[in-house]
């Protein structure tokens, strides 16, 4: 135990003899001072220790801080890549990189046929489905001429009211998680369940339904569908009071979100922001009543604004726009009267009609020993429009509905094919996001969070 | 020149106007108008092998958006008047606007591209106008064998006037040069970018053209119609389907 412990006296200049930067002589330079060398990147520091003070106040001055936040990064809404440049904790600088999550689904859709092209648009922006299919369809029917039958119409605004509540339930829950408030996020992916089982009972799946489709929908609701929409409606009715208990009024939750990502009425309109940022700003613009499709003009409902113009205005207005949309699911319920849900022109509707087998979802049995046993031209017509579609008369038109997050805008071009020529979704999360900037520059990098969760951008709408 | 005088100028078939019989607008016409789709051979669409169905022979021509006749309806007529007289005001030639188009319910013009940055302009501030939002920018490629296959497209919404309108603009695919309107619509940035990136359509002035959905790297755009859709051949219970791209097309 008392071995002396000079074993290893060899000179320590030998164990950095390799390094051309090491300081060998320590009798007149500080061991732990930075070393520093120059590099095409900019100058590169060697931190040993005990330096910080001197190495932060040469940042302070000159130099300021790229940090590159995302694109995976529990904050940031999706794949979304932010890169903020920082001076301390204020924010200078913020451009937002998008791109991760782009699929392709414009060009995908010029080689389907026109159904066909509902089952990729639904999939842009993942949290509002039933918009996409809705503006899609809406495109195309006018391209065709044809109008849905009216059952479909009331059909298709009681599938959009209710994602909408969805969607903005999945606002104020991600929104909730960014800023810490975790409650916020289990409460809103709970009711958001509640929405997603409704759904999943009316139209067959929770997300991506496929269900509205040009003419009309994919098939009629099943049976007791009233009875499960209302009981929705009572425990929304029940629930909904929850979120001003736990948030509205909640003083950590107004700090966080009062005053920030400001962007007043002429930044929107310049930058293009439609939604609830926007009306966030004073406009009562929303698409269901300026112009009204699916016959928006027959529900009674209100669009609320606020002049704040700050992140806790647009929670507050989605908050309420929750409670309109209810308003109208309810309404809708009353509109509902026997009828079809489908266009009558065979050339155009869907041959088959969908039921519940042993194995899942698929043509009813019916239906296919009448195509395979009875009726060869019902086989040959089936099989016309399943395998070649239909086609559609040439021009361009741009529809636009009113989803979650703004003007969804759907362009499509058809050169006379059975194929769109072009398929554009004009899509409010590409657009809003260009106002971060805006919203963030100036501000604390906390507030950037509050800013992004309060635009909302999907990014599977952004990328596409 | 009066409003009456100037809206006649926009009437087919008129060439009265010494700013409508330059060489552009000549050029314009011979070409046809504006080519928006491709010629068609036989009845079911079918591309690639013979013809067994005795319909080979039938021809269907591309198709061109016909110009608008006088009266427009929907209120466009009024429109149209207005927008002249406001381009008249600003000192922008009514030959900026090539050929007007309604259909379906909504009304499109054709813009010379010189001219689009000041339109939009004119759109934007007269208060007859006021197009204050740029809902939408983005390009349409009507395939390799039409002349100016390249289109870009406008969708401009006026919110004091609740109407919408479509300018379009058409280029060459090796002369794809648009001027860009971010100066006007600070919200085309995006839309410009992701046209640029998808389309290869240059906008001169934009601040700065850089991919925005493919990586900077990238090499060539996807959205035109000579970019291969790619994908790989699938097996399925023993049979192998085919890309997308290289399945049986009826369109």
């Amino acid at each position: 135990m008392t071995r002396p412990k000079d074993t290893n006296t060899e000179p320590a200049h030998t164990v950095g003899s390799g390094t051309t930067d090491t300081v060998t002589d320590t009798s007149e330079v500080d061991p732990y001072a930075a070393t520093s060398r120059e590099t095409t990147e900019g100058r590169v520091y060697t931190v040993t220790g005990g330096d910080w003070d001197e190495l932060l106040d040469d940042w302070r001055h000159d130099e300021r801080i790229v940090v590159n936040m995302g694109p995976q990064h529990p904050s940031t809404h999706g794949v979304l890549r932010l890169v903020l440049e920082l001076e301390g904790e204020v924010v200078t600088q913020a451009r937002s990189v998008i791109g991760y999550l782009h699929t392709g689904i414009e060009k995908n859709c010029e080689y389907r046929t026109w159904t066909q092209g509902v089952t990729f648009v639904t999939r842009a922006d993942y949290l509002s489905p039933l918009f996409n299919e809705a503006a899609y369809c809406l495109a195309t029917e006018r391209l065709l001429g044809i109008t849905a039958p009216r059952r479909a119409q009331v059909i298709r605004v009681l599938l959009m009211e209710l994602n909408r509540v969805g969607s903005h339930l999945v606002a104020i829950a991600t929104g909730g998680m960014e800023l810490g408030a975790l409650t916020g996020m289990t409460a809103g992916f709970r009711e958001r369940e509640e929405v997603l089982h409704l759904l999943e009972f009316l139209t067959g799946l929770r997300m991506n339904h496929g269900f509205i489709r040009p003419g009309g929908l994919a098939q009629d609701l099943p049976e007791g569908s009233e009875d499960k929409v209302r009981d929705f409606l009572k425990v929304m009715d029940t629930r909904l009071p929850d979120y001003d208990k736990l948030l509205t009024g909640q003083p950590i939750w107004k700090n966080r979100l009062r005053n920030v990502a400001y962007l007043p009425l002429d930044g929107c309109l310049q930058l293009g922001v439609t939604g609830p940022i926007l009306r966030s700003a004073g406009l009562e613009w929303d698409l269901r009543k300026v112009q009204p499709y699916c016959g928006y003009e027959e529900y009674d409902f209100e669009v609320p604004t606020s002049t704040d113009a700050d992140a806790y205005a647009r929670y507050l207005l989605r908050v309420e726009e929750m409670h309109q949309s209810l308003k109208i699911v309810a309404q809708c319920l009353d509109k509902l009267e026997p009828g079809p849900v489908m266009v009558e022109d065979g050339k155009i509707a869907w041959p088959a009609q969908l039921s519940i087998g042993a194995d899942g979802m698929g043509n009813s049995l019916e239906y296919v020993r009448k195509i395979m046993g009875q009726s060869m031209e019902a086989l040959i017509h089936h099989f016309k429009l399943v395998t070649e579609g239909f086609a559609v008369p040439p021009g361009q038109v741009y529809a636009t509905v009113e989803s979650p997050r703004g003007e969804l805008g759907c362009h499509l071009v058809s050169d006379g094919g059975t194929r769109p020529l072009r398929v554009h979704m004009r899509d409010p999360s590409f657009v809003n996001l260009q106002s971060l900037p805006a919203m963030c520059e100036g501000g604390l990098v906390a507030d950037v969070i509050a800013g992004v969760a309060s635009i909302d951008p999907v990014m599977g709408g952004v990328d596409r | 020149m009066s409003m009456a005088d100037e809206s006649k100028d926009l009437a087919p078939g008129r060439t009265s106007s010494a700013e409508l019989s330059s060489a552009e607008q000549s050029e314009h016409e011979t070409r046809g108008g504006v080519v928006a789709g491709r010629a068609r051979q036989g009845m079911f669409g079918v591309q690639g092998w013979g013809d067994t169905s005795g319909y080979g022979e039938l021809r269907l021509p591309a198709y061109v958006p016909p110009p608008a006749q006088r009266p427009y309806g929907d209120g466009f007529d009024e429109l149209t008047d207005e927008l002249l007289a406001a381009m008249h005001e600003r000192g922008v030639p009514a030959a900026a606007i090539q050929q007007v188009t309604v259909d379906r319910g909504e009304i499109t013009y054709y813009v010379r591209r010189e001219h689009l940055v000041a339109l939009c302009r004119t759109l934007r501030d007269d208060p007859a106008l006021r197009f204050e939002l740029c809902s939408s920018v983005s390009g349409v490629d009507y395939g390799v064998e039409v002349d100016q296959r390249l289109h870009v497209t406008y969708h401009l919404t006026s919110m004091t006037y609740r109407r919408r309108i479509r300018l379009e603009v058409a280029v060459d695919v090796d002369d794809a040069h648009v001027p860009s309107v971010v100066e006007v619509y600070p919200t085309a940035d995006w839309h410009e970018r992701e046209t640029w990136d998808m389309f290869g359509i240059v906008f001169d002035g934009h601040p700065a053209l850089t991919r925005i959905l493919m990586p900077d790297d990238w090499d060539g755009f996807p959205q035109r119609k000579d970019y291969p859709l790619g994908g790989i051949p699938v097996e399925y219970k023993g049979a192998e389907i085919p890309p997308p791209d290289q399945r049986r097309a009826y369109s």
